[in-house]
């Protein structure tokens, strides 16, 4: 479609931000075509261009980005906290239950885990950052 | 005893609790070591790779050129999570078939005083480590408390199925690895036909009515075949079907009460271990109770299936029909006629 003129539709559709990475697509491409890796394609240039239908996805994944990179480590409790507050308040009540459950029978953390090594990976990350902007 | 490597992921400190301590459970019987990467770093998920390239890439590599400078004897590098284990498998792949990508994420690590050749380092996940090296007839003779009587549903989920950058199965709709390993156990395995179809991912979070959909077919359709409990191979899976059970019964009205364990936690009480040191418990939806029912018929189903004789069987209903029978010839006997 991007091929065909279609660029701006197909940067502002959701189709990629409902892809669940399930790979059932790749597998049965006749042309053997990486689908997910173009979904995902289409969502980093969706990003950049502030395309994206709907902030939702994109905001739960820079925060999740945004705490990897600066725990070394995935923040459970801090992502999930944030993202409800933002986007869905209303769920939380109904969440309380969930959360009070996890702390009870020990699945999470309050405070994130944070590697060693972080100078290294933000060395390297940053370095990653100056590539990927001359592409 | 074989070793490997290990990355274990964020999941397992976290919501994925129960897998490591059944995993650390399991492996002096299984006859192998898992030797932790010294100061891993979180593989990104499903999110940092769908939204970026080399900073994705670099962040995965640094992982694979830890474990390669660890290495002693070409040892593989074992993930249990899926989205680790796929995460760093497609690094290494993708730096191999790409030489461009590969050159941006080696700059990348250089910069940290690392460096990674794609190739060096196996990837492989705990499910195939076990049904390879170990093997199913090992697995068996492991086994102290058979699981007869447990009917469960095998749940694979996307990733170690899909999309396969390693090439190890030719079948990535409907793999039966985790129905023989269950099997071994003892356990009676429903013919589960979504054992590969998404948990959803991190739609529960983005897009509730999408995820909590998929959450519902999955979780109807193992109890439509009569299954008491679920098994996965991955923390993901086992949080979203677990833990937004709740909240999917309340959007769709209904009442479903699913357990959800991982497999090691099965393999942990089959072999004689402890459930609750197996982390068995610590679901939403307790597995504790369906568990110690199954346990506590199997020793009766146990012996039946080791050969005890039959149980009688039931003498002719008096108000059924009548059954056709045949005509008794005179100096026949019996065994003659039925033949």
């Amino acid at each position: 479609m991007i091929r065909a003129g279609k660029r701006a539709e197909v940067l502002r559709s959701n189709t990629p931000w409902m892809c669940l990475s399930c790979y059932h697509c790749v597998v049965r491409c006749p042309q053997e075509i990486e689908i997910t890796d173009v979904m995902y394609a289409i969502k980093t240039i969706a990003e950049k261009e502030h395309t994206y239908p709907s902030n939702v996805g994109p905001d739960f994944t820079g925060v999740f980005i945004g705490q990897a990179r600066r725990f070394g480590r995935s923040w459970e409790i801090g992502l999930t906290a944030r993202h409800y507050l933002r986007h869905f308040p209303l769920r939380l009540p109904g969440m309380a239950p969930m959360a009070f459950g996890l702390f009870r029978h020990g699945r999470i953390g309050i405070l994130p885990h944070r590697i060693e090594q972080r100078k290294q990976l933000q060395a390297i990350l940053k370095r990653a950052d100056e590539l990927e902007r001359a592409q | 005893m074989s070793g490997y490597l290990y990355y274990p992921g964020c999941s397992m400190e976290g919501s994925g609790r129960s897998y490591r301590e059944s995993l650390e459970g399991v492996l002096e019987p299984l006859g192998i070591t898992l030797e932790e990467i010294n100061d891993w770093n979180c593989c990104g998920a499903t999110e940092y790779v769908s939204l970026s390239t080399t900073p994705a890439y670099a962040m995965i590599a640094r992982n694979l050129a830890i474990a390669a400078g660890e290495q002693k004897d070409g040892e593989s590098l074992v993930a249990a999570c899926s989205a680790c284990y796929l995460n760093l498998a497609k690094a290494d792949h993708y730096m191999g078939k790409q030489p461009a990508l590969n050159a941006r994420v080696n700059d990348a690590l250089g910069a940290g005083g690392l460096h990674y050749d794609p190739g060096t380092v196996r990837v492989r996940h705990l499910l195939e480590v076990i049904l390879t090296d170990v093997g199913l007839d090992a697995v068996k003779a492991a086994v102290k408390r058979p699981l007869t009587g447990l009917k469960v549903a095998p749940y694979l989920g996307c990733m170690v199925p899909r999309p396969d950058v390693t090439g190890m199965t030719s079948d990535h709709d409907q793999p039966k690895s985790l129905d023989m390993l269950l099997r071994a156990l003892g356990a009676e395995v429903v013919d589960y036909p979504l054992r590969t179809e998404c948990c959803g991912g991190h739609m529960t979070q983005i897009a509730p009515r999408v995820g909590l959909e998929l959450i519902r077919r999955l979780v109807s359709e193992a109890e439509r075949l009569e299954a008491v409990m679920m098994v996965t191979v991955c923390p993901m899976c086992q949080i979203n079907i677990d833990a937004y059970q709740g909240e999917m019964n309340a959007m769709f009205h209904t009442k479903h009460k699913m357990p959800i364990v991982f497999f090691t936690q099965l393999m942990g009480v089959a072999f004689g271990l402890e459930p609750k040191k197996m982390g068995v418990g610590r679901e939403y939806t307790n597995a504790s109770k369906t568990l110690a029912k199954a346990l506590k018929a199997a020793p009766e189903l146990a012996l039946a299936a080791a050969g005890a004789p039959p149980a009688p069987r039931p003498r002719p209903d008096k108000r059924a029909l009548p059954m056709p029978t045949m005509p008794q010839t005179p100096g026949m006997a019996d065994s003659e006629v039925q033949e």
